[in-house]
């Protein structure tokens, strides 16, 4: 039977919603206090879930050891207390946690090979969360 | 249709060794959780089932019936237990490994068939805060 397998991780990182695309009007007016140009930081939690069959020899989907030395070298090492604007996956993005649901999940869905990727999701705050399955709908 | 999650916890200890593999490997593949002690840990079971809303007593499922259920099929069974010689499914000849994983699809599997009131959607099993797995009973 198919299991979805979820860990939980978390880091810290700054950023500052501001489209290039907008006037600085605009971008005052669409991010708000997010547009601030100095930055703001957050604490983002991740929820990386995978999904597949139980490997009948070991119980798991996948061993946590290699999701977490995964997610450790090439998640968290790259963005944690780092300014999210600044690190080339958002040139040209704007690092809105919906863009960022998007690039950790591409990282994860190219790089990880051990277990399926089923979807990832980032608390940006405790009151909004954002969730993304590569494009597919989130739920069987 | 409407979803509705029942929340409860239990305690349990367990150990992760297959007998198949040599003691080497037990300890690489399954690290501390080789310890042939045991360990244990508060885990958390969310069971969501979900059905249309009775129009008569605007209920998916009388939640007393649910909760019943629950500590029949597993808290009962499974609360302040070692999991691997008290459990059936994870002791004896055919025993299952008692991870996360296979937590899921145990009371997914006893649950399915005694829930006559609504239909199970997802069991949920938290090992810890981090750490959890579901099953929505795809084969």
């Amino acid at each position: 039977m198919k299991v979805h397998l979820s860990r939980r991780y978390w880091f810290a990182a700054s950023h500052r919603l501001h489209s290039d695309a907008l006037s600085d009007e605009a971008n005052r007016e669409t991010y708000g206090k997010c547009n601030n140009p100095y930055g703001h930081g957050h604490n983002y939690f991740l929820e990386v879930t995978l999904s597949g069959p139980v490997d009948s020899a070991t119980g798991m989907v996948c061993n946590l050891a290699d999701l977490d030395g995964f997610v450790h070298s090439h998640i968290l090492e790259r963005f944690d207390h780092d300014h999210l604007n600044l690190r080339p996956e958002f040139a040209g993005i704007v690092p809105t946690t919906e863009n960022l649901c998007v690039v950790i999940d591409g990282i994860v869905r190219r790089g990880f090979t051990q277990a399926h990727l089923h979807s990832v999701r980032i608390e940006e705050t405790m009151m909004n969360s954002f969730e993304y399955a590569g494009g597919a709908e989130l739920h069987p | 249709m409407v979803y509705l999650t029942r929340k409860a916890e239990f305690s349990a200890s367990h150990v992760y060794h297959n007998p198949a593999f040599s003691a080497e490997e037990n300890l690489r593949v399954f690290g501390k959780c080789n310890n042939p002690n045991g360990h244990g840990h508060n885990y958390t079971l969310e069971v969501t089932v979900k059905g249309p809303i009775d129009a008569t007593t605007g209920f998916v499922v009388d939640l007393k019936e649910l909760k019943e259920v629950m500590h029949r099929e597993v808290l009962d069974n499974m609360d302040h237990r070692f999991l691997n010689k008290e459990v059936a499914e994870f002791s004896g000849p055919q025993a299952l490994i008692p991870t996360t994983e296979n937590l899921a699809i145990v009371i997914w599997q006893r649950l399915a068939p005694k829930l006559k009131v609504a239909q199970l959607h997802r069991v949920r099993i938290y090992e810890t805060p981090d750490l959890f797995a579901d099953c929505y009973g795809e084969v």
